[in-house]
């Protein structure tokens, strides 16, 4: 296969300790390597910084949610069409953009992996479908446990054994990467139009609280290795004083070791952190706890967070926490759509705006970047707006700017209609630190990578890494003139180049690649109990056979690429 | 002189028109499932029809002749039902109001006797409404 | 001897029941038995073996006859015609798998053509409703397992999705409905006694058309407030028992059919119906689901609005997508005389459209994609017979609920005959070349 050689660039580097020093990268056959020969297509990245590509942790990108919300905004894609051009498919959608213009544009600001945060395993044919047609970008999905009625069974015996073996059974059916777990017991709650707002809320019938649930699933994962740590949307998102109940969840963690072939080091990955870290009482007296998540995460290692920063735009939130939107339509009035689904889980659509002249959303603005400048280690602390509920993926280049800018900061502050009040129920206003650029590539490539479990693979620019590479029109020996500039130069890379092919030339897609779906293949101990019990449900209470559920051709998943685990010890 | 009576009529599916459509359209099969108009006893009898005879029901929209048959899911009175298919289109309106959606159901059609007039079979129906020529 | 096929997928409706076994014979040839299905899907089995099929291309002639024609020249044919067309309308995609209807919104983008499915003529008023108002409703397994108030309003599930009843809604017992029909209350609203509403506790036997004022007097009703002497034909003491007894259920579902889709009032209907769902969830547990009709006009919705943004009726003659039903729709479009080419697959609109839409079809070229003989084969220049979805071929299609199940082909079509899946990728690529495009 061809060879590459990126020139003359500034390189970002995490993995190898590299700190923008003027570096080339050589590719061969897709991988990065050491050294090519001089009939290498050279790419030339003088005054360009250069990193690996990124690794979305965390975004609502395919599946029956995210088309539900498709199908019921036909205004999300007013103003916001591209035309069919080149080798690009038409494509519309601001806030739920369609599959075609969601790969295009995830590889125009130059990320090569995407997780897709949560599927329904019922519906798992239907995530692939849609992971399938979005271009270029690999990327995986984590099937939904938290409220699953096996689970709630066994971990109710405390059978971890159980647990460990169905999980990785679910993973193999659904090609899922992942122990996702989303509001755990309120949703199977929700299903009869309660929920559970604290860890210690036990499940209507099945009577585990949903601490239990979170710690069986953390017990689970590090039973079989896997290559990512259990991922939580805690209970009680998005509610005045919720933060109490983040602390509650993550205690749990405490003690813990992580135990995986895969050099993850989190037994907990806390999601979309911002919507947790609310205090006060009520809207009103609204504030900021994200001081307080923050230093429970800085001192418990064995924890990983994203952030969820809010954007401040007309978007789309999404969740499988089904209570808490008809929860959010009773505060907005905007159309809730909602689907339970049998014995696994639910999924809730409102749209909201998060204006700046509602206090409330500038205060939550604030609480996204407060967290992310007050995380010490920005390998444990990643950037996302848990797409889209607190904005859409393609404003991350925006998340940056305000990250690495107080001035920018200062002037979105600056510009609020209660500025003041921001500033008395935040610490923003107190903090001037600057994210830097090497911090930028530990916090959306390295970091998201090693926490995923996928350090040998992405996230870096080491030699039999793959070759994804992004090459951005900033140059970091030139002091930052406008802020904006870090915006426009992260919203379309010079250059992408994605398992060692180019894709992305200023701007522009030139080639379609090949994305792989990436999945963990458990290889698990014999559990007969378990296969009878799925057996029996699966006849009793399931609306499709087994044999249907478990299909899932190569028409779905055309290029897999299976993380193999070995849990037979 | 036979009469004539207005009906509401409404079309929509049976299970003898699935199990028709799916033995093939151009069948008589299909035209005795959906050429046909359910009609409740009151309405056949204003209208002096005998049961099982043909009928030529009109609306603003077209005319066509079907089997008049007492109601299966009666009672109805007022309410005629076609099944779904090319009869019944022959009289709904293509009116969608900006919906995209033709009022399928509530159709205000005269109704009169027609005994001799042969209904159609479903397919040389639509070919004869839009001039096909077949050879 | 013989061999059983179990897990085979039917289809036909938007139940699409998934427990159908198929007897065939050893050498896998013949199609004999069906178990399990209802005697349409039995029937859809069944006659794909008849031998009065019709298996080869067939072009229309000047004095109305058919000619036989290759698969290879019908491909010519089909994509010329869309390559010369100003505005093309590529209708049906309902009775077809979702790959199929994949490749046929690649050949639609490259066609700049107007592209809809059978919603049109469904459910295409319901989704104009959820665009407003939105949607709680929930999987069929949901239903089967806590259900205890069950209301069909404006649909006829007995005759037109056969075992509906037996396999969700009514008989099965569930996880929490272990005492299955008894579990349950069921409210049927139809200004038919139909066989459904035979079954019912109460059967509401609405005056046709009033569906809007009897679902307004329900959200009234619910709220304890004053109604009048009767609405829609109902006495208000009818209208407070059916409140009640929906009230008290702990987990309700309302399924909706063509009688308030295809009323008068349309859209508005569903509104109201959604509305009357999010209003009972301030009391207990609702939803509301659309009985959708064909097996895959749901997957038809969900492949066009993760590839152009829109469930139905959208418009791509500009380059990108844009959605108006009652101007992009195909019944408007064709009424208005706006469409210089058809191209239909796996839909009928011969027998379903209104006559003069049909007419409108048959003045312009057009081809047909379908195993049976249809009115529209019957008015169209060019008749493609293919194989059938579901049953010599597979492919993904997804239940009214939206959950997707891979249909399983159970025999090779007849000799020589194609899939739409590869006819539509012959299509698409000789158009390609017509289009100078890559």
């Amino acid at each position: 296969m061809s060879e590459l050689i990126i020139k003359n660039g500034y390189v970002f580097d995490p993995v190898q300790g590299i700190k923008g020093d003027k570096k080339d990268i050589c590719i061969k056959d897709g991988k990065i390597v050491d050294k090519v020969g001089s009939s290498a297509k050279v790419i030339d990245a003088k005054d360009k910084t250069v990193m690996a590509g990124a690794v979305e942790i965390h975004a609502h990108v395919a599946g029956p949610k995210v088309n539900l919300g498709r199908i019921y905004r036909p205004e999300d894609k007013l103003f916001s069409c591209t035309p069919t051009k080149g080798m690009e498919r038409m494509g519309g959608g601001a806030s739920i953009p369609t599959t075609f213009k969601t790969g295009y544009e995830y590889a125009k600001m130059g990320f090569a992996v995407a997780m897709e945060a949560a599927m329904p395993p019922l519906f798992s044919r239907h995530v692939h479908e849609e992971i399938r047609d979005t271009p270029i970008i690999d990327e995986g999905a984590f099937p939904v446990f938290g409220n699953n009625w096996f689970v709630l069974e066994y971990l109710k015996n405390q059978e971890i054994e159980n647990t460990a073996a169905y999980c990785a059974w679910l993973l193999k059916v659904t090609k899922g990467y992942a122990i996702k777990v989303v509001n755990p017991g309120g949703t199977e709650a929700w299903g009869w139009g309660l929920n559970c707002l604290t860890v210690n809320d036990p499940v209507p019938y099945f009577d585990i609280t949903p601490a239990e649930i979170v710690k069986g699933l953390i017990e689970a994962n590090e039973y079989l290795g896997l290559p990512h740590s259990m991922h939580i949307h805690p209970n009680n998102l998005g509610n005045p004083g919720c933060y109490e109940t983040t602390l509650d969840t993550m205690k749990i963690a405490q003690g813990i070791k992580p135990k995986n072939k895969f050099g993850r080091e989190q037994v907990l990955h806390l999601t979309h952190t911002q919507f947790h870290s609310y205090g006060g009482t009520n809207w009103g007296d609204f504030e900021s706890k994200a001081k307080e998540i923050t230093d429970f995460v800085n001192k418990n290692k064995n924890i990983t967070i994203d952030t969820g920063n809010v954007t401040l735009d007309e978007t789309t939130t999404m969740t499988a926490d089904g209570p808490f939107e008809h929860h959010l339509t009773g505060l907005n009035h905007l159309k809730w759509a909602n689907c339970d689904v049998e014995l696994e889980t639910a999924a809730g659509v409102v749209p909201y705006i998060y204006s700046p002249s509602i206090s409330v959303c500038a205060i939550q603005w604030a609480i996204g970047l407060e967290i992310a400048l007050m995380m010490k280690d920005p390998m444990r602390c990643y950037i996302t707006t848990d797409h889209p509920n607190a904005g859409p993926f393609t404003r991350y280049p925006r998340v940056y700017k305000w990250l690495m800018s107080e001035k920018a900061r200062k002037a979105q502050i600056d510009s609020f209609k209660h500025k003041d009040k921001v500033l008395s129920q935040t610490v923003i206003g107190t903090l001037d630190r600057e994210i830097s650029l090497y911090e930028l590539a530990q916090m959306t490539r390295a970091g998201p990578a090693k926490s995923l479990g996928l350090a040998a693979m992405c996230g870096g620019l080491k030699p039999g890494m793959d070759a994804d590479v992004a090459i951005y029109n900033i140059n970091p020996d030139k002091p930052v003139a406008n802020p904006d500039d870090i915006e426009k130069a992260f919203s379309r890379c010079a250059a992408f180049i994605k398992s060692g092919v180019q894709v992305v030339s200023n701007g522009e897609i030139v080639n379609n690649g090949n994305k792989r779906t990436l999945w963990v293949n458990v290889k698990a101990k014999e559990n007969p109990q378990v296969m009878r019990d799925i057996n029996e449900k699966f006849v009793k209470y399931y609306s499709m056979t087994q044999a249907n559920y478990e299909a899932l051709g190569h028409h779905f998943v055309p290029n897999p690429y299976a993380i193999e685990v070995d849990a037979t010890n | 002189m036979a009469n004539e009576i207005t009906v509401n009529l409404i079309s929509g599916r049976t299970i003898q028109q699935g199990v028709a459509i799916e033995s093939g359209k151009e069948k008589p099969s299909y035209r005795t499932a959906c050429g046909i108009i359910e009609m409740d006893p009151a309405d056949l009898k204003a209208l002096g029809a005998w049961r099982n005879t043909n009928v030529k029901v009109t609306s603003a929209y077209g005319s066509v002749v079907v089997k008049a048959v007492e109601a299966t899911q009666g009672p109805h009175p007022g309410v005629a039902f076609i099944p779904m298919g090319p009869w019944a289109n022959s009289v709904v309106s293509d009116n969608t109001y900006s919906t995209g959606m033709p009022t399928f159901k509530g159709t205000p059609v005269k109704v009169e006797v027609a005994i001799n007039e042969p209904v159609l079979l479903g397919v040389e129906l639509v070919q004869k409404q839009c001039g096909v020529k077949v050879g | 001897m013989t061999k059983t096929i179990t897990d085979v997928i039917c289809p036909f409706c938007g139940t699409l029941c998934d427990d159908v076994e198929v007897v065939v014979s050893d050498d896998g040839k013949k199609l004999l038995e069906v178990a399990n299905a209802c005697v349409i899907g039995t029937e859809k089995f069944l006659h794909s073996q008849s031998a009065d099929r019709v298996t080869k291309p067939r072009l229309r002639q000047e004095d109305g006859s058919w000619k036989t024609i290759s698969y290879d020249e019908a491909a010519d044919y089909t994509a010329k015609l869309l390559a010369k067309a100003k505005k093309p309308l590529m209708y049906g995609w309902s009775s077809t798998n979702c790959e199929a209807q994949s490749v046929g919104n690649e050949i639609a983008e490259v066609a700049k053509a107007c592209c809809d499915n059978t919603a049109a003529v469904c459910h295409g008023t319901t989704l104009i409703a959820v665009q407003d108002i939105g949607l709680p409703t929930c999987t069929l397994g949901e239903v089967k397992n806590r259900a205890d108030r069950v209301i069909f309003w404006g649909c006829n599930p007995a005759h037109a999705h056969p075992r509906h009843m037996s396999r969700y809604s009514i008989f099965p017992r569930g996880f929490f409905t272990g005492k299955g029909q008894m579990s349950r209350k069921l409210v049927v609203v139809d200004p038919r006694c139909t066989d459904t509403a035979k079954m019912a506790d109460i059967h509401l036997q609405i005056e046709q058309g009033r569906d809007y004022e009897l679902l307004n007097a329900l959200r009234v009703a619910l709220k304890g407030e004053w109604l009048p002497d009767t609405v829609a034909g109902i006495p208000a003491e009818k209208i407070r028992e059916a409140a009640d007894i929906l009230k008290s259920g702990r987990f309700g579902i309302i399924f909706f059919g063509m009688g308030v889709t295809q009323s008068l009032s349309k859209n508005h209907n569903i509104d109201e119906a959604i509305a009357l769902t999010k209003d009972l969830n301030e009391y207990t547990k609702y939803s509301i689901m659309p009985m959708r009709g064909h097996y895959n006009v749901t997957g038809s919705g969900e492949v066009f609005a993760w590839q152009f943004g829109f469930p139905y009726s959208v418009d791509l003659t500009r380059g990108f997508a844009r959605y108006n039903p009652g101007d992009s729709s195909s019944i408007d479009l064709l009424c208005r005389g706006e469409v210089d080419a058809v191209f239909t697959i796996g839909s009928d609109p011969g027998a379903h459209f209104p006559i003069s839409a049909v007419k409108a079809i048959a003045k312009v070229d057009s081809v047909c994609i379908d195993p049976h003989i249809t009115p529209t084969s019957g008015v169209s220049k060019l008749h493609v017979p293919v194989a059938f979805n579901g049953v010599e071929t597979g492919g993904n299609c997804y239940r009214m609920d939206n959950v997707p199940i891979d249909c399983r082909k159970v025999v090779d079509p007849p000799e020589g005959m194609m899939t739409d899946l590869d006819f539509l990728t012959m299509v698409c690529n000789r158009l390609k070349k017509l289009k100078g495009v890559a």
